[in-house]
């Protein structure tokens, strides 16, 4: 079955760097009156993002609500248009090309949403939906195009029959697979993947993770995953970059940022996540609490924007912003945001 | 955790069990003061004297496209000090449930059967007037969208010094200092500042916190919090989980606590129940039913889910979808989706509805399921498959 549709070009070997993003700025201008005053604000959604996503890998985005990770799927796949920051397809700055000189790219840079209901058209058939981009693109001969849109709902997992059904016949969990369908039609080498279990219930949660694992694995799709549930991206991400207030305060490979995360942020996340694990043995992890809210991105508190909830705060993290870079005694490629970095390694302890 | 150590369950157990549709000639009473007293299994799992007692529960919509059986026979008890988590898919029937028992369905719209008795009293056919007393002052509910159960046009301290006012009949000014001795309690910084604002003008952390404070201002005894962080993000579900926890310690209310994050469940909960399509499909302590499972449906949810702690293995879902709640199947109402009802002799699974019996012929720790073997199927196949 993992035949039906062609794996990308396999010259793109794993490894090769497809999508380099610097410093990627979203500054979404707003309006607020103060009385009889008009201001103009900005909200700094995203502030200064760099990372890189090569052929195959699977990138995790995890932070609190809000932080900035729907933002920055948006502009990657060019659904919104950066303030400013690079992002390199393949050689090609895409930040600010116009539509027409867009269009090839889009094809390679497919997003999956979060709300399985309100990302279809209810009034198209699945045909319909499954098609339309493969017209757009002159995907398909005439003809075919039915034949492809059965390929592709078989490799979904979907019955090949249901083509002329509409959305609100299927599950929440059938409807993710449609709108994975509609991303996988163009044949892309980077998905996008905006908290894609989110909304289902925990047994088609599943159903759908193994469904996104097998399309990676077999057609070497390198995936940006987006998602609140720690559990979830350690299972499905081998990188993952963890935001805060629109940065990436600490970066690396799962096993680090699991298993000896450094920036006080991360070790708080890790540290809330309600663990199943305990009830099987897994001695009870430290519990670190935050106290307070995200503040706003409005007015981010000045040097690490994380001060005003770190209990390791000192004077020189209200002046002096914290880099994102590798400590001395760091594995090679994790890097945390922090003037007081260094590892907690009991988090997390491990079932097996 | 505790263990579970009543004497007596042997005998009571099985007769509990038995799957009794109401008749509806009792609809309007419940069944009678002598048999729920003979069947009452509904000892807690714990053996302590249970503050909220539900037995043989059902609840039926009747709609254009049928009857929908939405909770069916469920039976469960919570002793003060002790927290229940319902655990189960969408639809399974768990809010419907704890809506019985704070008597929010439109009685018009809904049948219910059964006993729901907090404290003794039967709440099951009380009149609303007197149901109006008990809710907000003995019982009160926490729910998922704090949105839409705060009221935006009133003040945040409006509202709860209403709730306090309701119950008891006191000036503007005593309602007021108990608010904000509330708002304080549940961890709301400045207080008196925060009573004079709008809910749109608190986080959704505080507007979660806000309803909490709102929902314990009369100390009531039983807690019923529908999935309430679900909407929240982990480090704010945290402090919130925290909040329950030190209030129960606090005041010893008895709290149930609805949720589909088996996470939660393994920090919070003393007893587990798993609902599937409107039915208990397993019972116990928290250690029993996550540590020690005896039911392929609980199986299915624990393999299914990927936990901050596991090393990344396949995940096994649960194949297929949860029934029409309209038209059960036959038999145990997991058998489609049931990858065991091969290993049951004959057809059994699909003809014959499982009772809900003790998983080793004895003690409070129940399933529902024709499997001989749970046991040594759990720990020879499933167990290694958790990691
Ligand atoms: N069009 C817009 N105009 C103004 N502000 C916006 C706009 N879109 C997003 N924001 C703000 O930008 C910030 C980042 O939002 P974003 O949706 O990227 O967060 P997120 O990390 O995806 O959060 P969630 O987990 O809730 O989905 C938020 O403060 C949000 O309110
Ligand atoms: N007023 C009603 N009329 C008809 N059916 C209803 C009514 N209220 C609930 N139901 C049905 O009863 C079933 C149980 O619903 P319930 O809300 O208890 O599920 P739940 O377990 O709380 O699920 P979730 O996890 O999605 O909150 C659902 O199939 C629902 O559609
Ligand atoms: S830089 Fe300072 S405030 Fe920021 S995370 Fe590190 S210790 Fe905390
Ligand atoms: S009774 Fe049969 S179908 Fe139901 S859970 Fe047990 S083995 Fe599976
Ligand atoms: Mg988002
Ligand atoms: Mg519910």
């Amino acid at each position: 079955m993992s035949d039906t549709v062609r794996p990308i070009d396999q010259s793109a070997a794993r490894g090769e760097t497809l999508l380099r993003v610097r410093d990627l700025k979203m500054h979404f201008p707003i309006k607020e009156s103060v009385g009889l005053r008009r201001t103009k604000k900005v909200v700094q959604a995203v502030d200064g993002v760099t990372f890189d996503l090569k052929a195959g890998q699977s990138l995790g985005l995890v932070g609190e609500s809000g932080c900035g990770k729907s933002t920055t799927g948006r502009m990657i796949t060019r659904l919104l248009t950066p303030t400013s920051g690079e992002i390199n397809f393949k050689g090609t700055d895409i930040a600010r090309l116009k539509e027409r000189d867009l269009r090839p790219f889009r094809r390679q840079l497919q997003i999956v949403f979060q709300d399985p209901y309100s990302s279809l058209n209810p009034r198209q058939t699945v045909s319909n939906i499954i098609s339309t981009p493969l017209r757009v693109h002159n995907l398909v001969k005439k003809g075919n195009e039915l034949g492809r849109v059965q390929e592709l709902l078989e490799r979904v997992g979907l019955n090949p029959e249901h083509h002329n059904r509409y959305p609100n016949e299927f599950s929440g969990g059938q409807r993710q697979r449609i709108g994975i369908a509609r991303a996988l039609a163009v044949e892309p080498e980077v998905i996008i993947a905006d908290e894609p279990v989110s909304a289902l219930d925990v047994s088609i949660q599943a159903q759908v993770m193994n469904l996104l694992e097998d399309l990676r694995r077999d057609l070497g799709i390198a995936f940006v995953f987006i998602a609140h549930d720690l559990g979830v991206v350690r299972h499905f991400c081998d990188e993952v970059a963890v935001m805060y207030l629109g940065k990436i305060v600490e970066q690396g490979p799962r096993e680090q940022i699991y298993g000896a995360p450094q920036h006080p942020y991360t070790q708080a996340l890790l540290s809330a996540a309600p663990d199943l694990g305990t009830i099987r043995g897994v001695p009870p992890k430290e519990r670190i609490r935050l106290v307070g809210d995200v503040p706003s991105p409005i007015d981010p508190p000045s040097g690490c924007r994380f001060r005003t909830r770190c209990w390791k705060a000192e004077d020189i993290c209200a002046t002096l912003e914290p880099k994102l870079e590798g400590k001395p005694q760091s594995a090679p490629g994790h890097a945390a945001a922090c003037h007081f970095a260094e590892p907690k390694v009991d988090l997390v302890a491990e079932i097996a | 955790m505790t263990t579970p150590a009543p004497e007596d369950r042997k005998d009571t157990m099985a007769e509990s069990a038995a799957e009794q549709p109401a008749a509806p000639a009792d609809a309007k009473r419940g069944p009678s003061v002598a048999t729920r007293e003979r069947r009452s299994g509904l000892m807690n799992p714990s053996g302590e004297t249970p503050y909220l007692v539900v037995e043989d529960l059902t609840v039926k919509f009747p709609t254009a496209d049928g009857v929908v059986s939405a909770v069916n026979g469920l039976s469960y008890s919570v002793p003060l000090g002790r927290t229940l988590s319902i655990v189960g898919e969408s639809g399974s029937g768990k809010s419907v449930s704890s809506m019985a028992v704070m008597g929010l369905h439109d009685r018009k719209r809904t049948q219910i059967t059964g006993s729901i008795r907090l404290g003794g009293d039967e709440l099951v056919g009380m009149p609303e007037s007197d149901l109006m007393k008990v809710r907000g002052d003995a019982m009160a509910m926490v729910f998922q969208d704090p949105q839409s159960s705060l009221h935006p046009l009133y003040t945040v301290g409006n509202q709860i010094s209403e709730a306090y006012r309701v119950h008891h009949k006191v000036s503007k000014d005593v309602a007021k200092k108990r608010s904000l001795e509330m708002l304080d309690l549940v961890g709301i910084p400045n207080p008196i500042r925060r009573f004079k604002q709008y809910p749109h003008e608190f986080s959704g952390g505080m507007r979660q916190r806000a309803m909490i404070a709102m929902g314990l201002v009369n100390d009531p005894k039983l807690i019923i919090a529908d999935e309430p962080t679900t909407a929240l993000d982990v480090t704010v579900q945290a402090q919130i989980l925290d909040l329950l926890n030190n209030l129960q310690k606090e005041f010893g209310s008895a709290i149930v606590l609805i949720t589909h994050d088996l996470g939660v469940v393994a920090e919070m909960a003393d007893d587990v129940l798993v609902m599937y399509a409107g039915r208990c499909v397993e019972y116990g302590t928290a250690t029993d039913v996550l540590a020690n499972p005896r039911m392929p449906y609980t199986w299915g949810l624990l393999e299914s889910i990927p936990t901050v702690s596991a090393a990344s293995e396949k995940l096994r879902p649960i194949k297929g979808l949860p029934p029409s709640l309209l038209n059960l199947p036959s038999g145990c109402s997991f058998n489609p989706r049931c990858p065991y009802k091969d290993r049951v002799k004959g057809e059994r699974c699909t003809t014959e509805l499982p009772e809900l019996l003790p998983v080793d012929g004895a003690g409070a720790h129940t399933s529902r399921c024709h499997l001989h073997d749970k046991a040594s199927i759990y720990e020879a196949e499933v167990l290694p498959r958790l990691g």
